[in-house]
């Protein structure tokens, strides 16, 4: 784990970054976190664990995501189904309309649209936690009293989202295809009947499994660049601000980048 | 001075004879990127004794006592406790150095998220997992009675004002009880009465517990009131160490530089 530079301003003592010295920071960064990761998992399967902490986390980063998470999913899939049922319909094929949500929603939509939102919200949250506690020394005290920051902070948020994210994905696909049915019943008197049963013909437990894997790798990087975020704020408070920014852009552009590659290979497989 | 360290798996407190050389900072180098803090800096530490170390903002005294207790690593030189090159230990084997050597925090960083109670609670569980509850609920008590804030266990930082957040920082800095207490700017940002019981609180701790203090200031009351040597820290290194009344009649000019400013702050018109 990085230490800040407590009292000495070595920033001040030079001029502004060059290219090269930006670019240079950047892949010390992606090494510290490289590092930080496997240590986290080498803490994680370790004992002492944590349930406790694993507990309330995955209740106050899971529950309280919900609502936002069912509403992002719900008007994913409204708009969806009105837009596949409007070009269905154009080649007399609207009865298909279900087979295609489902597999928009569970392959794609519901783990990509809740990882940027819901990801956005919680990796912000846990960069700006954590970083609080760095500025204002607690980080410090947990070493210094003898605690490892690694396993007391890092290690529960980051479980915790590896869970919460594939479990809201699942919602997110329920809630979209609920919310999808009824849409295309009330615009294109689809019933809902042939709507599910389109749906449920289609759908392979690949498809499915594809989704929630994306799910927790999406929730194993959003816990993992919030903590790390955190835990190398330096500047103060002014410090923490730019450190949930930075979050909230390095998740949304890794989780477009992971679900390239996920889709490539679940694809291929 | 010793001239030996020991590997860190053998790391055992001994408890010293008062006087006796307890920890040597020697030819300690430490820079953050172009910003040099210490060049060849030299420092002991008696066992039992209270030393300040003084020296304006940004000389790196707080890097002194982080280097200490492992929180930063300098960049050569050795910091050798009882013996043992701390310079060559690992996080872990940091663990029982960290029974020992307590840190008070310049902004007492006291867990936000758990009460009093549990924040004086914290070291305990974690260097002594076994110990029975109604113990630790006990030695807190113990604790935060020493530091006259009997019966706030269920007070949450946030209610506390500056010094009973220090009060309560120095409750759980003591709660192992360790030998040694690093005070980083106890009195930074304090009302002269809440700084002369902070001042009062740091004798008490040599006095009733026995410990050895670092005290890390650039107040110059509280300097003269604890210590019993000072350090002066100018220029990356330790400029001159002595009792209070050698550094008050010092001719050093950085010592002398920093007295004189700040009898001109107390007195403008002049000193009395």
């Amino acid at each position: 784990m990085t230490t800040r530079q407590p009292e000495v301003d070595a920033a001040a003592a030079s001029g502004p970054p060059s290219l090269m010295d930006r670019a240079k920071e950047r892949l010390e960064s992606l090494g510290a976190l490289s590092r930080m990761t496997g240590q986290v998992f080498s803490r994680a399967v370790r004992p002492p664990y944590d349930w406790r902490g694993l507990v309330y986390h995955t209740e106050s980063l899971g529950v309280r995501s919900l609502p936002i998470a069912l509403l992002t999913a719900m008007f994913a899939g409204l708009v969806i189904s009105l837009q596949f049922g409007y070009f269905l319909s154009r080649f007399g094929v609207q009865y298909t309309v279900g087979r295609v949500v489902i597999l928009t929603l569970f392959r794609e939509l519901a783990p990509v649209l809740t990882a940027l939102t819901v990801g956005a919200r919680i990796g912000s949250g846990i960069a700006a936690e954590l970083g609080a506690m760095t500025v204002t020394e607690q980080v410090d005290a947990i070493r210094a009293l003898g605690a490892d920051p690694l396993r007391k902070l890092v290690v529960p948020r980051v479980l915790a989202c590896l869970i919460v994210m594939p479990v809201l994905t699942v919602f997110a696909d329920v809630v979209g295809l609920v919310a999808g049915g009824l849409v295309v019943n009330f615009q294109y008197a689809i019933t809902l009947n042939l709507f599910f049963q389109g749906a449920l013909d289609a759908v392979l437990m690949p498809d499915f499994a594809s989704g929630v894997f994306k799910g927790a790798v999406f929730g194993l990087i959003i816990g993992l660049v919030g903590c790390f975020r955190g835990l190398t704020v330096e500047g103060g408070t002014e410090g923490v601000g730019r450190a949930t920014t930075q979050t909230v852009a390095t998740t949304s552009v890794s989780v477009c980048l992971a679900d390239f590659f996920i889709t490539q290979l679940t694809l291929n497989l | 001075m010793r001239s030996s360290s020991s590997p860190a798996s053998e790391f055992a407190f001994q408890p010293p004879r008062p006087g006796e050389q307890l920890i040597y900072f020697e030819h300690l180098t430490k820079a953050f990127g172009a910003k040099h803090v210490y060049d060849d800096m030299d420092l002991d530490v008696r066992a039992g004794e209270t030393l300040v170390v003084m020296g304006g903002s940004g000389t790196g005294k707080s890097v002194l006592l982080k280097c200490l207790i492992g929180l930063l690593s300098p960049d050569t030189g050795r910091i050798l406790f009882q013996g043992h090159d701390l310079t060559r230990f690992t996080e872990e084997q940091f663990m029982p150095v960290r029974r020992h050597v307590a840190m008070v925090f310049q902004g007492a960083a006291l867990f936000d998220s758990l009460n009093v109670g549990e924040n004086v609670a914290y070291p305990l569980r974690e260097h002594f997992p076994d110990m029975p509850a109604d113990e630790v609920r006990a030695r807190v008590a113990e604790k935060l009675a020493l530091v006259d804030l009997p019966g706030t266990e269920r007070l949450m930082p946030s209610d506390l004002s500056g010094g009973m957040r220090k009060r309560v920082g120095l409750a759980r800095a003591i709660a192992t009880e360790p030998e040694v207490i690093l005070w980083d700017e106890p009195t930074t940002g304090l009302d002269p009465v809440t700084t002369q019981s902070i001042n009062v609180l740091i004798n008490s701790m040599k006095t009733r517990l026995g410990c050895t203090s670092i005290v890390v200031t650039h107040d110059m009351v509280s300097a003269f009131t604890v210590g019993d040597r000072i350090a002066m820290l100018a220029n990356r290194r330790i400029v001159q160490v002595g009792n209070p009344r050698e550094m008050l009649h010092s001719t050093v000019p950085e010592v002398r530089a920093f007295l004189d400013a700040r009898r001109v702050e107390l007195f403008p018109g002049g000193a009395p």
